[in-house]
Order: C-alpha cells, then structure tokens, then sequence
C-alpha cells in the first residue's frame, strides 16, 4: 500500500525486537470476539488513477460558480483568489505542521498568524483580533458568550432580525443549556431602520449584549450609532458581524460604530466557497477584553538570544490548560484558511482592497440597475454594497430552480434562509463580486424577465 | 500608526554556535524575515492588478472608509518569497518524524488535496440549489456510510468542523436526549487522563465535571466507576484507546455501568487510527464518538486547523443529532437545514453551513486509497511502531504503565531523576537532533510525562534513527551533558522563547505597544 513503508520483513523484525509473534498480540487488551470484525461492504483500496476517476465524477455531477453566471450570496462569496495563495498554502512545512506547541520550529506558523491577527484588526477597525474560528457564525456565538462572561449578571441578548439565520441558529444551540434569554425581533426585509428600533426597544439593565450584522443579511448597510449609543448607555456590549469582509474597504468599519466585539467570516478572501466549509472565523475586540477573548493568540517576545520570536500567549483561558474553566472548549483554529486570508491580504494591500471593494459595489450597481426595471420586482435596498435584496410577484425558490436549470445561478430564495415566515417566500437575495461579467447580468437579467412574464 | 523594526529588535547576532556572525544577519538558507509592514515602502504596494472604477458615492455619503486602513501590501515577488521564507522556518510531516503523541501526524497524501480542488467540489456554494449539487451531496453520504461501517455505529453526522467542535454535538445530543426523557442529570464524568477539551465541552454544555482517578495499570477502574456512578450522572466522556495509549479493555463493562444507571457513554476518538478495522466502537456499547479527520484520516493539520469531526452516534441518541442532515429522497439527495416541525428533536445547528466539505473529500479519498485491508493494515503498522520503540528503549527510558500499549507509547521523567535535565529540556533537545518534539506533560496523570506516536507513516530506518537519538540523548543526561539540554534549541531558527514576557505584557499586532498589563 503506497502510503506504509514498513515491509513484511520490517514488521517481522519488529515483532521480534518486541517479543510477540503476531501484530495481533500486541491487541490483547481488546475483547478476543470483538477484534477483526468483517466490516461488510467496506471495499478494497484503489490507486492513484482510480480514485481520480471516482472523485472527477462526483465533481461531474455539481454546477461550479466559475462556469455559471453566479449571483449567491447570503454569508458565503465567489471572489478571485490570485494563483500564488494556493500554491504558497500547500508547502509542506505549512500544510503538514502541527498546531505551533514547539515555537523554535513553528516561527512560520506564528509569524503569519502575528500578522493576521494585525490585518484582521486594522480592517475591522478594533485593537486585537485571535488567531481565527471555525467559522463566522462560532464566532459569533462566541462572542455572545464573552459578552456573558464579562457582564456576568446578564443573561440576555437582544439578536437583531437582520442577522443571517444561520447564525441566530448557531447562537440558540450554543445557549440553549446555559440558560440565556435570546430576543430576536423579525425581519424587516425592506426597512433596515424598522429593525434597528426593534433592537433598542429591547436593550434593558438585563441585556449583557447586541448582535447587529454590518452589512446585514439583506445586504443593507445602516448607521448603528444610536444602537451602540443605547446598548452602552444601559450598559451592555455591542457585538458585529460582517459576513463579507471586502465591504471594509469601502464602508467604515465597526469599530467606527463603538463596537465592542466584532466578528465575520473571512471566508471571502482567499479561502474560497468549499460547498461551506472550511471557512475562517474572525474575531477582534478591545485590548482591555483580551483575557476574556476566547480562542487562540500569538503575541511577540524574544528568543535566549534576544532576536524577535512569536509564540501562543494568554494560554491561561484556554482548555488545555483551565480545562472545565477556559473561556470556550474550542482548542484549535483555522490556521491554512488564516494563511490564505493573509496571503491574499498581503498581495492586495490597502491600495488593492480598495479598488476591489469599488469593484463589487460597481458590479452590484449594475445588477441592480439591470433588475430595478423588470416587471414586478422590487429592489429593497437603498444602501448597498454587494448584495441585494428582491422582492418578486412570486415564490422565489422556483423561479431559482428554474434558471438553474439554464444554467445561471441566480441567488438565494427567502424560503431556504426563513422557512417559517411568509413574509420572506418571495425574497431572492443577490450578492455580485468582481467575478460578476456585464453578460452573466444580462443572462440574469433575461432570463428573469422570461421566467417572471411566464410565471 | 505602525511601528516598523525598532532598533535593535529582531536582527540581533544571528551566529549558530562557533559560526562568525554574517554581515546581513542571514544564516545561509535561513533569513531574518522581517513582517510585511516592515517591508519598505509597503503601505502603498499592491501585488494585484485592478481596474479602478467610479462608483456613486452619494448614497453612501457618511459610511465610506475615509482614514486610512494600515494594510500593507506586497507585490506578487515580494509576497511568494516572504511566505516562502517563513515557511522554511516550520517543521512539518513533509520535513521530518512528528512523534506528537495524541496527534496522529500521519503523511498528508497529496492526492487527497489534488481532489479537494476540482472545480466541481471547491467552486461551488453551500446554498446552490440541491439539484446542482447532487455530486457534492453523494459524496457526503458515501462518507458518512464509511464512517458509519468502521465504526460499526448506526448514524453520523458530518457537520462538526474539529474534535472539540465534535464532543460539543456528543454531549448536546446526550443533554437533549435526557430532557426529551424529562430527566435532568447534571453530572459527566471524565477520567484524570482525558484531553482537555473534554471537561471544557462538559461544563460549557452546563454540566458538572466530576474526575475518575486512573487505576494504577492507566486505566479507568470498573470499581472506581461503578462507585462514582448514580442517578445525578448524565454519562461518561472516556477516551479509548486513552492518552496513555492503552485500549481500555474494561470497555464493554463500563457501558454496561453507565448504561444500567440511566446514562450515556461518548467516546473521544481523537486515537482512533490505533484501531480501524479492528475493533468497532459500536461492539463496546458507544453512544457517540468523534472522529477526526485530520488526525485518523490524512487530512493535513495545517499548522492548527481547519480540522473536522464527524460524530458517529449510537440509535438512543441519533434522533437528537444537528442539522443540516442529509436525507434521500427517491434517489436525490437533499439537506434538512431547518426542524422538520413539532417532531422533529435534533438539537440545532452548529455552523453556518454544512461542515468541512473540503476535508470530506481528502478523508474519503484518503479510505478509499487504503480500502478495508489497508486501513486495518494502517492500524496495525501504527500500534506495532509504538510497540517497536516502547521495546527498543525500555531499558533506557522510564515508562509508567506495562506494555503493549496501543498506538502511542508513554513515558515519564523517572529516568531523569537527579540529572537537572526535565522533560521540557529533553524535548528541546530533540530539535537539534532533528526532530519535532513528541508531546510532553501530557496526559496530566504522569509526572514528566512524554507521549509517543510514530503513526505507520515512519520506514523501520525512521523509527531506529529515532531511537538511536533518544537512547543517546538519554545517556547523555546521565553524563551530566546538561548544557546539551537546557542549552536547546541550539540549532533551530530560533533558540528558547521568552513565553512570560509574551504574557506578562501582551503585543498581539504590530500596532500594539505592548505595554501594560491587560485588564482581565
């Protein structure tokens, strides 16, 4: 078998040096009937060659983004990753490296993340970020949880109705023992602001924390000083969330807002969409938070002989070492999608962010100004920056499926993100990035129009 | 403001021992690499090329990024070869023995990552219509039913993203399975040895972590357990085989205990590769067990993450398990991302899509290379490496627990007794020799403990170069060669760091003074 060296030979010289006659005697604790089960229907191993073919046929069989008029947004989105990335994050010594415990022989792993961390929390406006999550929505619930550990007689957050439901999902898992009190109010596909009130409505001398996504889930981006303003005047912490962190080249960022902790998913840049996973949890907040902060960190520090070295610090709130006590049970990080991030971070710098953002805000402009027109559909967005919200005559999961079936991928119908609400079925979230051609928009464009007058 | 290279930090004296100091501070092939905010004239640089358009600004008068970011940039030159210099400063498997014992670090077959990129499983959206994703959907499935037979476990659920991520699903799934029942225990029980994260997962979950003493053979005492059990005991989180590296042969007995007093075994799986296609979980009376892709099956480790943790889950439990689920319906596959109503008692959702899809498809490749008698076959060479080197230093290195062990091999710090060498110094030693550590103080159960997993990646010459370093490192600390260890790393990028200085006044970006004590 091509990936075990030891030959027969090896092992019975092994065996010998050991004592035993057999491998299996070296299984002796295990229950003699339960050892070498049959394992049915589990098949024979296969080459290079074959499994190439098995795993290209699978591959068949889905529509990739790049070969599609592709407009899908809502919490995951197809950016351009220069070629270098890929290849700088499959080098051996990043790719193949353990989780940095031996820092002499780990300085690459530590440099990048010391950088990461800076770049995350430059972009996002705030002091410190953590070496990344799982995530943006663990993230996210993580950072509910910090709020409840540093306001600890609190046991609520207010979640605004703009926030992806998938994240409001991933917070009432994570919450649903502890016993918390979660206030959700409901979308208001259309008036961002109608939400925010809902939101300072709720903040009482309860509320340990706001959630608030910045742009929202709709794809609006609204002025949350008077929601901050309220949260900390009743003494509770203010938690964002950016699903697309391109935006922060263009909009201002959280921490402009007073932001206590924000968090995103980083998936956009470099890492690419993986059908969701992995993606790249961020996570940044004041340094004055820090030692509540969970998750992983590098700091810098000098070596015996007193040249600039990294290491993981502040390791006292995490698991392996307060065990039942640490800040989160999450014990490791996303450290290749952090590279990526970095990596693609690093080629675009500031100047490159920048253009990419006016870039994804112009394609987004233009797919709405191709769409506003159409017969019955109405664009709900006044401030945008690269994903929109329609409102169609009809349903929109079938007019999806349908120019699916074209080949044109069109968005995200309301049904998929909010099930149970009535008010949503026929809402198609578009998002545009700078993949997004003037014909992908006509295709769009047309085969809306078609499949609207049809329908 | 950026605070670029201060004078005097970063290129100190960079001689290796005997060596002249070199006028740039280099050292050969290895380079003081300096952060890329450091580069000149990087705030400014751009190593992409972008058209830069007009857009209205008008609408979002107020909300535009005026100051400026602090992002430095690189051009594309500058950045391959700034990575690829701090990439030489890491030791990974392609680099060299990584005995890093409870981390499986196996070769990461690079067909496996050839696959994960084919546009048609890289390039496409969590949240694409279900029919054009029907090839994505199978192969998730064709995933879940290899786990599902290895482990001999009726249901799996792939969604977890890490081991700890995947002991958070086990233990909901047991919460919500006991308050579906109306019954509120509020105690786990976890053995001494377990890995951290299993207490954490435990008290975030709201529970009670109540510790069971390790016997004196490494192992959890059927008696002890069967004493600490009653009816306030929510279930057990047992490792096997444990950290010590010993399959808990009681095994069978201990679910039989717990399930009699009304509780629920999760199993960690994080040492699983010791026993694929020999011994089913599921045959020991397991509820739920996390698998971890990256450490069972090839999926690299990538300098910490991302990860992925299936859990495989017993009939009681598998109703309670997260959505998304995978269901077929007719032939086509289709996710359930939302309860299915009143009925419907899966706990919730974890992440925001569904799972590592990028580690599924090197982990099934990975399977499906090695296939029924090549996975066994894995197993075996696994345990018979840690057995080989258990032998081979006995008598020369301390171990706490009798033999065999399973697919690591334990050590303690007995053998170093009255030397001035600890387990830490031996470690660092080991650098020099051209190693990556094993990992040390771990389990917490022995003192100076050095635990030793080879994993079946290592040739036989691999595993007697490795010995031949710690059996004369050992005689060395006899010797009284203490310089040799507390000296150590002498020959890595770089020596010991200060670990207390990083702490005591944290400087986590280049834009942080890192003055002052942080408030708690």
């Amino acid at each position: 078998m091509r990936y075990l060296p030891l030959t027969d030979d090896d092992r019975k010289q092994m065996c010998a040096a050991i004592g035993v006659e057999s491998v299996d005697e070296l299984f002796r604790d295990v229950p003699a009937a339960l050892l070498n089960p049959a394992l049915d229907g589990v098949p024979e191993g296969e080459g290079e060659l074959e499994i190439d073919r098995r795993f290209r046929a699978f591959a068949r069989r889905n529509l990739p983004a790049f070969e599609h008029p592709f407009f899908i947004g809502a919490g995951a989105y197809r950016h351009h990753i220069p070629a270098s990335v890929d290849h700088l994050i499959q080098r051996g010594e990043f790719l193949t490296a353990y989780t940095p415990y031996q820092p002499e022989i780990a300085q690459g792993t530590l440099t990048y993340l010391f950088e990461f961390q800076s770049q995350v929390a430059a972009l996002f406006g705030m002091e410190v970020a953590n070496a990344s999550m799982y995530d943006g929505a663990t993230a996210t619930a993580e950072a509910v949880l910090m709020a409840m550990r540093l306001k600890r007689n609190r046991r609520k957050a207010v979640l605004s109705g703009h926030l992806h439901p998938h994240y409001r999902a991933v917070i009432e898992t994570m919450s649903r023992f502890r016993g918390e009190t979660l206030v959700t109010s409901a979308p208001h596909a259309a008036d961002p602001e109608a939400d925010l009130q809902a939101v300072i409505a709720a903040i009482d001398e309860e509320t340990a924390c706001v959630v608030l996504q910045y742009p929202d889930v709709f794809g609006h981006v609204s002025d949350l000083t008077a929601v901050a303003a309220r949260a900390h005047e009743k003494g509770a912490l203010v938690v964002t969330v950016t699903t697309e962190p391109v935006a922060l080249g263009l909009l201002r960022p959280p921490g402009s807002f007073g932001a206590d902790i924000a968090v995103g998913e980083g998936q956009a840049l470099g890492v690419g969409l993986n059908f969701g996973g992995p993606h790249l949890g961020l996570f940044t907040t004041r340094k004055e938070f820090v030692r509540q902060m969970p998750g992983r960190l590098v700091g810098e520090t000098v070596d015996a002989d007193g040249r600039r070295g990294f290491v993981l610090t502040l390791a006292a709130r995490e698991q392996h070492i307060r065990r039942e006590k640490a800040t989160s049970n999450i014990c490791t990080n996303s450290g290749l999608a952090a590279l990526a991030f970095t990596i693609h971070m690093t080629l675009l710098g500031e100047k490159g962010l920048r253009r990419l953002a006016r870039l994804n805000h112009a394609r987004a402009a233009a797919v709405r100004a191709a769409l506003a027109p159409l017969a019955g559909v109405e664009v709900l967005n006044r401030r945008f920056f690269n994903e929109i919200t329609l409102r169609l005559p009809v349903p929109a999961a079938p007019v999806v499926e349908q120019l699916a079936q074209e080949g044109i991928l069109a968005g995200v119908p309301g049904s998929r993100l909010w099930p149970e609400r009535e008010d949503c079925r026929n809402l198609l979230l578009v998002a545009a990035t700078e993949t997004v051609r003037d014909e992908d928009i006509a295709a769009l464009a047309g085969a809306l129009g078609r499949a609207l007058e049809a329908g | 403001m950026v605070t670029g290279m201060r004078d005097g930090e970063g290129m100190a004296p960079a001689g290796a021992a005997g060596a002249p100091e070199t006028f740039t501070g280099h050292r050969g092939l290895l380079h003081e690499e300096p952060l890329i905010c450091e580069y000149p004239g990087a705030f400014g640089k751009t190593g992409v090329d972008l058209p830069d358009v007009e857009i209205d600004e008008a609408p979002l008068a107020g909300f535009l990024r005026e100051e400026p970011i602090g992002l430095p940039g690189l051009t594309e030159p500058e950045a391959v070869r700034h990575y690829t210099r701090l990439s030489q400063l890491n030791y990974g498997i392609d680099t060299g023995f990584f005995p890093l014992g409870s981390c499986t670090m196996k070769h990461n077959p690079r067909l496996n990552e050839k696959l994960a990129r084919l546009p048609g499983l890289a390039d496409i959206h969590p949240l694409q219509p279900e029919s054009t994703v029907q090839g994505a959907l199978e192969l998730m499935a064709e995933l879940a039913d290899w786990l599902k037979r290895l482990t001999g476990m009726p249901a799996v659920t792939l969604v977890p993203k890490a081991g700890a991520h995947g002991e958070l699903a086990g233990i909901m799934a047991i919460r919500a399975a006991l308050e579906a029942r109306g019954d509120a225990r509020r105690v786990i029980l976890v053995p001494e040895s377990a890995h951290g994260t299993n207490p954490a997962t435990a008290a975030f979950c709201g529970y009670d972590v109540r510790a069971i003493p390790a016997g004196a053979d490494g192992r959890v005492d059927p008696a002890a357990l069967e004493a600490a059990l009653g009816p306030e005991i929510a279930g057990i989180m047992i490792t096997n085989p444990n950290t010590c590296g010993l399959f808990e042969r009681d095994m069978q007995q201990i679910s039989e205990l717990v399930h009699a007093a009304g509780g629920f075994v999760y199993c960690d799986g994080a040492n699983f590769n010791a026993i694929v296609g020999k011994v089913r979980p599921g045959d020991l009376g397991v509820d739920a067990m996390h698998i971890n892709l990256h450490k069972t099956f090839s999926t690299p480790h990538g300098g910490g993450g991302p990860g992925s943790g299936p859990v495989v889950f017993s009939e009681a439990l598998a109703p309670f398990a997260p959505l998304p689920r995978l269901e077929c319906d007719g032939g086509r596959w289709r996710l359930v991302e939302w309860p299915g109503g009143e009925e419907d008692r899966s706990f919730g959702r974890l992440c925001a899509f569904h799972g590592q899809m990028g580690m599924f498809v090197r982990a099934l490749a990975f399977m499906m290379s090695l296939g029924r008698d090549g996975l066994k076959r894995m197993a075996e060479d696994a345990v018979l490496a840690a057995n080989y080197i258990r032998a081979r230093l006995q008598d020369a290195i301390t171990t706490p627990f009798p033999g065999p062990s399973m697919h690591e091999v334990l050590f303690d710090d007995r053998f170093l007794k009255g030397t001035g060498v600890t387990t830490l110094d031996f470690a660092k030693a080991l650098i020099d020799e051209g190693f990556h550590p094993m990992t040390i103080y771990f389990p917490l159960v022995v003192h100076g403990a050095m635990l030793v997993e080879p994993t079946e990646t290592e040739s036989k010459a691999s595993l007697d170069e490795f010995i031949m370093a710690m059996r004369s490192l050992a005689d060395a600390a006899r010797k009284g060669e203490v310089e040799r260890f507390t000296e150590a790393p002498r020959l890595a990028p770089r020596r010991r760091l200060d670990e207390t200085r990083a702490a005591r006044s944290p400087r986590l970006t280049w834009n942080m003074a890192g003055e002052g004590k942080a408030a708690a």
